[in-house]
């Protein structure tokens, strides 16, 4: 059985990362050239990462199903990026991010990690900066910041609608300055199917070639995974469609502990569902709210349009219930306070399901230009998808699954229980506790590539520098081929009637009814042996035409969907022994008399760490106890 | 909303490709263009078909990985939208409508309506960067930049790299997507240093490529999904001359 060790070093919080930096071993550049890493995922973390270890010296393979690293979902983020330079003189620091994002996460991410993600989040800024990313200005030139939910101060960085993009060209072009190095070498149109353990330690990974349907196999000294999130368990979701949990699962089934897989930010503004072919839900960002008010009709039902009903017939339902922070409390309370609203039957439009964000006073206080500079594409997105002007109307939003808190759990060195496996970015679980605030994922991301994982990388590849070239053609790399072709011979086999799609938007209906935005016991065990059904219907009626040796796009569906049986099952499993409310994670049995969610410190304040033991067999339940030195841990009030 | 899909279907890039027919029934107006494609494909692997196979991932006009070539047009009959932002309600009931890969020597179809642009790649490794390490950068408010340039450089740094300017010039010229990353560095100081050397090389990939040259007929301009403007072909012209010159001097 596995024994974690997060490995957090001693020493007072603000001095852990320099400390602890001082003390790791280095690989000198001569040694350097003769260690090969791989790296898969190319979004903010993996192609950071990537620049980052071939600028060092160290021969770096990466990895990416989309045609270009720049496609990688980071691209969508749309809001910003944090960090904590303090430039509008509104008395933010390290200290106070870090302890934005414990607060925000209520109380169940570790103060360590937390600390250094602020901590690097300034250089994370600098040096988007330097490699010509176009953040947003003012006049004088120096760069604008807005804010976001869950904070009082004004931190996030942005360039329009489109930071993830920025942010993420930005990467991608210190990635192409390596490939021109021939530091880094690219496989893009490959699907990592599998993680290759020799004598314990991650050396090599499977691929399936997207366009020739070829397995390979590739060696390294180390793998890094950066491979983003599983929003898509639930089928509709705000991430890209090729999104997936399948590369981390695989390293779930080698022996990496998944840590707090239920833990999934629903997202408060997202467009709804406006018919039953959509498999994509469109973000509005967060940001929208520093101007946009929410309300529902203070009258149930009341389906007049919304420019007919008066002031006095609204309900600012978030000004109302929380004051302090009114339309920018964080993601998971509103929500909560959107589908509550809803529920109980004051939703607007056709289906009842959705809230009005509504631009009016901010438009007839700045004007429509100064709304247009600030939020100009969302606009324009929002009018395309829905055919409605939100400069004349109110846009309709509603939550939608969103970002992993969860993910593979790593010590402070971003390890996982594999030796030589390291993961970053949305695929760990580290920073988040239980609710992500906004535009600290960019952050963490980035500072994960660029700042921690180099350093941290090296001490254990010290060991490794006289190992030479990890062959390819050993027993370990044999075997997990030949398992990935099994499967693959599986699930062709099969024959049947149903698209992988079909599967997958009804399992995202089940895990959206029962482990979504609230849940209880009941539905959680109910939640689990639907998936279960679902499963074994998949396995004998899933329908794939063509065949495996050619571009595939059924196939490459269907195996991400066969994970997330697993996936669904585990998240239902992880809520169910969490008998407290806290972030995203809400159960109905736990909550204030005022219907906010409550904590319980004294049983769980520990993250959930799963151990795989096969298929069909319950995993083993590792709890890694949080302590608490630096904050104090309240009720997470935004009254 | 009933529609006649005439369809390019290529098996691999090997195979000798053809336009196929598909009568489609009861498309919802609310339907997106993929959607559509989706709600197409279920159809066809019912029949026990092969479905239709086309690039995409955010679907919401930010990623560039899908691009069509539809009635004529990349990414359709609207201005400023992407193939995955078009909706039915954009079409007319009844109509014929034909869906074509992007087409250019530069661009090889690999299957059906999924070409290979990584052509544009060896473009970006040419040049597409300021040389900067980790851990060397100045602060950030160090080197202001005034506001009206700053949104020049985004409006530059706004491409996806989804190629349609290659698919709707007559020469499948790249200029315009070569053109934005150097004139989004040529703007500011932090790539400045080295525009010169950058709009060399990259023109040099961008010729290597195949791609051909510029007749300045702003077709790229009007169906970039962007807007990116032609402007920047002038820039990086301006850049890519003053480097010749500046090279002739000095030999
Ligand atoms: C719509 C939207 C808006 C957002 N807005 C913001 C915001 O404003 N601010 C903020 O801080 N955060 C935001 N987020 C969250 C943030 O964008 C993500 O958490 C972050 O970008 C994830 O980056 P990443 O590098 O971990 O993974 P990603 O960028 O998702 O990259 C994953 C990479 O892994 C590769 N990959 C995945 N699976 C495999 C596989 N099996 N085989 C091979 N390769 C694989 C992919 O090809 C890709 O390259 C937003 C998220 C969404 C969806
Ligand atoms: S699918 Fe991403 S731009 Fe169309």
């Amino acid at each position: 059985m596995i024994k974690l060790d997060s490995k957090i070093p001693e020493g007072p919080l603000a001095e852990k990362w320099s400390r602890y930096k001082t003390g790791l071993r280095l690989v000198n550049p001569a040694n350097k050239k003769k260690i090969d890493i791989i790296v898969v995922g190319t979004g903010l973390a993996g192609a950071g990462a990537a620049s980052a270890l071939g600028e060092l010296g160290y021969n770096v393979k990466v990895f990416c199903f989309q045609d270009s690293p720049r496609r990688a979902h980071s691209v969508a983020a749309q809001g910003g990026i944090n960090a904590a330079k303090n430039y509008r003189n509104d008395n933010d620091s390290i200290y106070r991010l870090f302890h934005d994002m414990m607060k925000g996460g209520d109380y169940r991410a570790r103060e360590a990690n937390v600390y250094r993600a602020s901590e690097v989040s300034n250089d994370v800024i600098d040096h988007f900066t330097a490699m010509g990313v176009p953040f947003a200005r003012d006049y004088g030139g120096s760069l604008d910041t807005r804010s976001f939910g869950g904070v009082q101060v004004s931190r996030t960085f942005y360039a329009k609608g489109q930071t993830g993009q920025q942010c993420l060209l930005g990467t991608y072009s210190s990635l192409n300055r390596q490939i021109a190095k021939g530091t880094v070498k690219i496989f893009p149109r490959r699907d990592m199917l599998d993680i290759v353990v020799v004598e314990g330690k991650a050396r090599g990974v499977i691929t399936r070639n997207l366009v020739t349907g070829e397995l390979e196999r590739h060696s390294a000294h180390a793998v890094v995974l950066a491979t983003g999130g599983y929003g898509t368990v639930y089928y509709l979701s705000t991430l890209g469609l090729g999104s997936n949990a399948s590369a981390a699962w695989s390293a779930y089934r080698k022996g990496a502990v998944f840590a707090n897989p239920s833990f999934i930010q629903i997202h408060p503004t997202s467009i709804p569902v406006l018919n039953d072919y959509q498999c994509k839900l469109t973000l509005m960002s967060e940001s929208l709210r520093n101007d946009g008010r929410v309300w529902v009709p203070k009258e149930k039902g009341d389906k007049r349009h919304p420019n007919e009903i008066a002031e006095e017939d609204r309900d600012y339902y978030l000004e109302r219930r929380y004051p302090a922070f009114g339309n920018l409390v964080p993601r998971d309370v509103a929500s909560r306070a959107a589908k509550e609203r809803c529920d109980a039957g004051y939703g607007a439009g056709d289906t009842g399901l959705s809230v009005y964000l509504d631009f009016k006073d901010a438009i007839n206080k700045q004007g429509e230009k100064a709304i247009r500079d600030k939020y100009g594409n969302l606009f324009e997105m929002y009018e395309k998808i829905t055919g409605v002007n939100p400069y004349k109307q109110p846009m309709r939003i509603y939550p939608a699954g969103h970002y992993t808190m969860g993910g593979l759990w790593v010590d402070y060195n971003l390890m996982t229980t594999i030796p030589g496996l390291y993961a970053i970015g949305e695929s760990n679980f580290s920073d988040h506790g239980a609710n992500r605030l906004g535009a600290s994922s960019l952050m963490q991301c980035s500072g994960d590539g660029y700042f921690i994982l180099p350093n941290t990388i090296s001490d254990y590849l010290a060991d490794d520098i006289r190992t030479g070239k990890i062959p390819v053609d050993q027993p370990a790399f044999e075997e997990a081929e030949k398992q990935v072709a099994d499967r693959i011979q599986k699930i062709m086999d099969v024959g049947g009637k149903e698209t992988a799609s079909s599967f997958h938007k009804r399992l995202g209906k089940i895990m959206w009814d029962y482990c979504g935005m609230r849940r209880d016991a009941e539905g959680l065990k109910k939640g689990m042996e639907l998936l279960i059904q679902l499963e074994e219907e998949f396995w004998k009626n899933i329908c794939i035409p063509g065949t495996d040796k050619e571009l595939n796009q059924e196939l490459e569906k269907a195996l991400k969907v066969a994970d997330f049986f697993e996936v669904g099952r585990l998240m239902c499993e992880d809520a169910l022994q969490r008998e407290e409310s806290c972030g995203a994670h809400f159960r109905e049995e736990h909550q204030t008399e005022t219907g906010e969610a409550k904590r319980n410190d004294a049983k769980f304040a520990y993250v959930a760490a799963w151990e795989y033991q096969g298929p069909k067999a319950k995993p083993i339940l590792h709890k890694e106890a949080l302590e608490f030195k630096y904050v104090e841990l309240k009720e997470r009030s935004y009254k | 909303m009933n529609f006649t899909l005439k369809i390019w279907r290529q098996k691999n890039a090997n195979a000798k490709g053809s336009f196929q027919t598909y009568p489609l029934k009861d498309v919802s107006p609310e339907m997106s263009f993929l959607e559509m494609l989706d709600y197409l494909n279920n159809q066809l692997i019912a029949r026990g078909n092969e479905p239709v196979t086309f690039e995409h991932d955010c679907r919401e006009g930010i990623c560039g990985s899908c691009g069509l070539y539809i009635n004529g047009r990349p990414h359709g009959p609207q201005r400023s939208t992407t193939t995955c932002e078009l909706h039915m309600r954009d079409f007319k009931d009844g109509e014929t409508i034909v869906i074509e890969p992007w087409r250019s020597k530069a661009f090889p179809v690999i299957k059906d309506l999924i070409v290979d642009r990584s052509s544009f790649e060896r473009i970006m490794h040419a040049g597409g960067f300021v040389n900067v390490n980790v851990g060397c950068a100045p602060e950030s408010n160090s080197n202001p930049i005034g506001k009206l340039i700053a949104d020049k450089v985004f409006d530059a740094a706004a491409c996806i790299g989804c190629g349609a300017c290659v698919a709707a010039c007559k020469n499948s010229s790249a200029m315009l997507y070569a053109a934005a990353k150097i004139a989004q560095y040529a703007m500011i100081p932090q790539g400045k240093v080295e525009a010169k050397e950058r709009v060399d090389k990259m023109v040099k990939q961008m010729d290597a490529e195949g791609f051909g040259f510029c007749s300045n007929t702003y077709a790229c301009e009007f169906d970039c999904p962007k807007g990116i403007s032609t402007d920047f072909i002038a820039l990086m012209n301006r850049e890519f001359f003053s480097s010749k010159a500046c090279k002739q001097k000095h030999a």
